[in-house]
């Protein structure tokens, strides 16, 4: 047994590290509250620094690297509150290299942007149906409707609040069929009948749009079911990841200041109110750190459990960075609450994250639906 | 990142597999009283029995009966052990906890006289170190030993939580012999043999019924002077070895209790599905996650070992998670079968009663919370009132501040 990081996952993460720290990204989210025009374009340097081929096959462009590997980059862009659009992009390319489509060499040089439509597969045991996040509330919304015609579809249909869709060349997406299979489908964000609405962010250093598509011309990625819901998973992995980078500076900070500010004579960290909210974000953080091994690992060596992993990853770092950035706030007390300190931003990554990509209570009761399949009862 | 054996492991475990293969006919049952005499010899003949063939002792060293080896093969064997179904060592505390103490600090003739007996299951340990009035804070323990003019030692006071005392043979306890310094400094470790003149063990019956730890009084027992173990005066640091082998058990030992997500899935499952609402899915997916996380940490914690780095106490962090979802899990299975479940018979109602005292083992949740943020983060200590006082002192403020 052995989960000690290799060496060059170890270069990995000092290249992202060093990357994002040529760029004052907290700076940007500050400005971007104010202006969403002040944010700024990382997609250069999520070029030059080889993310959209890393998982991508190699004989296809791309780096030919893991799930493993690609949460330790979104560990580290979460962690600087960076805009870098991995979420949307890394699942396309997942599903894009599987069916090894011509558009991969592409997509790996930065020359074309692609974003995946993140679709929730049918949980086990259940009859449930394959579904997107709804436009209009917190709910789920029906899939998108596909008519196939051989290697080409039009697809129709709604998804909400989809990450990094705003100026995407390529989608990624799940359809229905009319049979009722779902294929996976690949559409040109410029085609006829392809509405990408971008939405205001409450969290500026995430881009969001609605995706409305009416009769959109799209071709049929040969792909299995299993590679489509492996997308979602994949995509649960990914925030979780951002979510966990995030949670660390908020224990650093909060760590900080319960040591530096007085009150009655004593720091308020050796208090034990104060001190016991701070551990409590070691442990959550610590606890998420596990499960982004386990979804890491069975990402790549364990694929049967990747579902279960990456829904625990997400439920564990969704829960860590909501506690994490009300900590932080609370330890510093009003100002916190101010923009006078970074909190906010935390605080506004965690809330709007919370509800992306069916939400991180939806991935809690799949933890659950997962466990339930493999007992054998619904 | 390899959760799989190196080939070594591999060969190692097949070993510890075809040797269970062919022992586990003669082990007893798993689950058995330890008030009954006949399972409590028979555990005593299956820890012999695993001592003889390697699977007791992995990590002591080789002249002391052990196998050499490290954490990681302690845990293929305690993989191997639960895979075939069958007990483990009798006197996990010994094995675990007093073994290594006594290796670690004990003199020649101790290691000599103690240590095979105890590997073998012939003489079980038990520990004798918290009291009514020192838990949390151990160092503020009041039993007290009194060096005689003959060399012996006369001890008097009263331990608590003590696992196993009523068949162990003998106890490792720490015990005040200089009240004029410091907490700290006045205090030594001793092996006080259990059938001893003056000592008096009594059942602790816990919420369940079942009486599995004693409170055991001492009044004017006597010690021989080679009792003393790692010196007069030495007992907290003797004692806080023991502190850090209990925290890597504790930490890594919630599945060996079966707090699993898979078990408590299976318990969910078997309720009527109509009780499957999605507020109890997302209760069972909450806890799972919890469990799930801890048996990554455990991987992470034995990846540090085989490093040779030694856990600190954020391992702690990983018993406070693994108790709470196990409580959560009560409730969650309580509320989907029904009252029923609060059947102490019933594994579930058991479990219900055992847990709420289990998260003050080893330290409360409040303590290990506080040693964490000052150990591990960096946190102020809290403002202390018996830094560098002599412990009389100490005591006569206490009483002093209730009066």
């Amino acid at each position: 047994m052995n989960l000690a990081l290799s060496d060059e996952q170890e270069f990995l993460k000092e290249a992202a590290q060093g990357a994002l720290a040529r760029v004052a990204t907290m700076e940007a989210a500050r400005a971007a509250i104010e202006d969403e025009s002040q944010r700024p374009d990382l997609w250069p340097l999520a070029v030059g620094a080889g993310w959209p081929g890393l998982v991508i096959a190699e004989q296809r462009g791309g780096a030919g690297l893991g799930i493993f590997e690609a949460l330790l980059i979104a560990e580290e862009t979460g962690r600087a509150l960076a805009g870098v659009p991995l979420l949307g992009l890394l699942p396309a390319t997942l599903v894009l290299d599987a069916a090894r489509d011509e558009t991969c060499e592409a997509v790996a040089s930065g020359e074309r942007r692609p974003v995946h439509v993140p679709a929730r597969p049918a949980a086990r045991a259940t009859d449930e149906a394959w579904s997107v996040d709804a436009v209009t509330g917190g709910g789920r919304g029906p899939a998108l409707r596909a008519r196939v015609s051989g290697g080409t579809a039009v697809v129709s249909g709604a998804a909400g609040h989809v990450v990094d869709a705003p100026g995407a060349d390529l989608l990624t997406a799940v359809a229905v069929s009319e049979s009722g299979v779902p294929i996976c489908v690949v559409i040109e964000a410029a085609a006829e009948g392809v509405l990408v609405t971008p939405v205001r962010s409450y969290d500026a250093t995430r881009s969001l749009a609605h995706v409305n598509l009416d009769d959109a011309p799209a071709r049929v990625l040969p792909v299995d079911e299993t590679v489509m819901a492996r997308a979602w998973y994949f995509a649960q992995a990914l925030i979780a990841a951002e979510s966990l980078g995030a949670v660390q500076p908020c224990l650093d900070m909060s760590v900080a200041y319960a040591q530096e500010r007085f009150t009655f004579g004593r720091p308020i960290g050796s208090y034990q109110s104060i001190k016991h909210e701070i551990v409590e974000i070691l442990r959550l953080m610590d606890n998420a750190r596990s499960l982004q091994y386990f979804a890491g690992w069975s990402g790549e060596s364990a694929p049967e459990e990747f579902a279960l992993a990456a829904s625990a990853a997400r439920s564990g770092a969704g829960r860590a960075l909501a506690f994490a950035s009300r900590a932080l706030i609370n330890v510093h007390g009003g100002i916190g609450a101010t923009w006078e300190h970074d909190a906010p931003l935390f605080f506004r990554r965690a809330q709007v994250s919370s509800r992306l990509v069916g939400g991180t209570h939806d991935a809690s009761s799949r933890v659950a639906c997962e466990l339930l399949a493999s007992a054998g009862t619904p | 990142m390899d959760l799989n054996d190196t080939p070594e492991q591999a060969t190692y475990r097949r070993r510890i597999r075809d040797w269970l293969d062919g022992h586990r006919a003669h082990a007893p049952a798993v689950v058995g009283s330890v008030e009954d005499a006949a399972y409590l010899s028979a555990r005593r003949a299956w820890q012999r029995e695993l001592a003889q063939g390697g699977l007791a002792g992995v990590t002591w060293p080789a002249e002391h009966g052990g196998s050499g080896l490290g954490p990681i093969e302690q845990v293929i064997v305690d993989q191997e052990i639960g895979a075939a179904e069958v007990p483990g060592v009798l006197d996990g505390i010994g094995v675990g906890l007093m073994g290594p103490c006594l290796i670690a600090h004990g003199t020649e003739e101790q290691k000599h006289r103690h240590l095979g007996p105890l590997l073998h299951g012939d003489e079980v340990w038990c520990q004798l170190f918290s009291e009514p009035s020192a838990g949390s804070d151990l160092a503020a323990v009041q039993s007290r030993a009194v060096l005689q003019d003959d060399g012996t030692w006369k001890l008097d006071g009263q331990k608590v939580w003590t696992t196993n005392g009523h068949f162990a043979a003998f106890g490792m306890m720490l015990a005040r012999t200089d009240a004029d310094v410091p907490k700290h400094k006045g205090l030594t470790m001793f092996i006080v043999p259990m059938d001893a003149e003056g000592i008096t063990i009594r059942g602790l019956r816990q919420i369940h019924g079942e009486a599995e730890f004693n409170e055991v009084f001492f009044d004017d027992v006597v010690l021989p002077s080679d009792a003393v173990v790692g010196g007069v005066g030495n007992g907290w640091g003797v004692a806080l070895t023991v502190l850090m082998f209990e925290r890597f058990t504790i930490g890594l030992g919630g599945e060996a209790l079966g707090f699993k997500a898979e078990r408590f899935a299976r318990a969910v499952a078997s309720a009527p599905s109509s009780t499957h609402t999605d507020a109890v899915l997302e209760r069972l997916g909450d806890l799972a996650t919890d469990l799930l996380a801890v048996r990554f940490t455990g991987f992470r914690m034995l990846t540090s070992l085989a490093q040779g780095q030694i856990p600190g106490p954020e391992a702690g962090l990983a018993k406070v998670t693994t108790v709470n979802a196990a409580i959560a899990a009560g409730e969650l299975i309580a509320d989907v079968h029904g009252p029923a479940v609060l059947d102490p018979e019933n594994e579930f109602g058991y479990m219900i009663s055992f847990l709420p005292g289990l998260k003050s083992a080893g330290g409360t949740e409040a303590i290990l919370r506080n040693t964490v943020g000052e150990r591990v983060l960096g946190l102020p200590t809290e403002p202390r009132l018996d830094k560098g006082i002599p412990f009389r002192e100490l005591k006569s403020r206490e009483r002093e501040a209730m009066a």
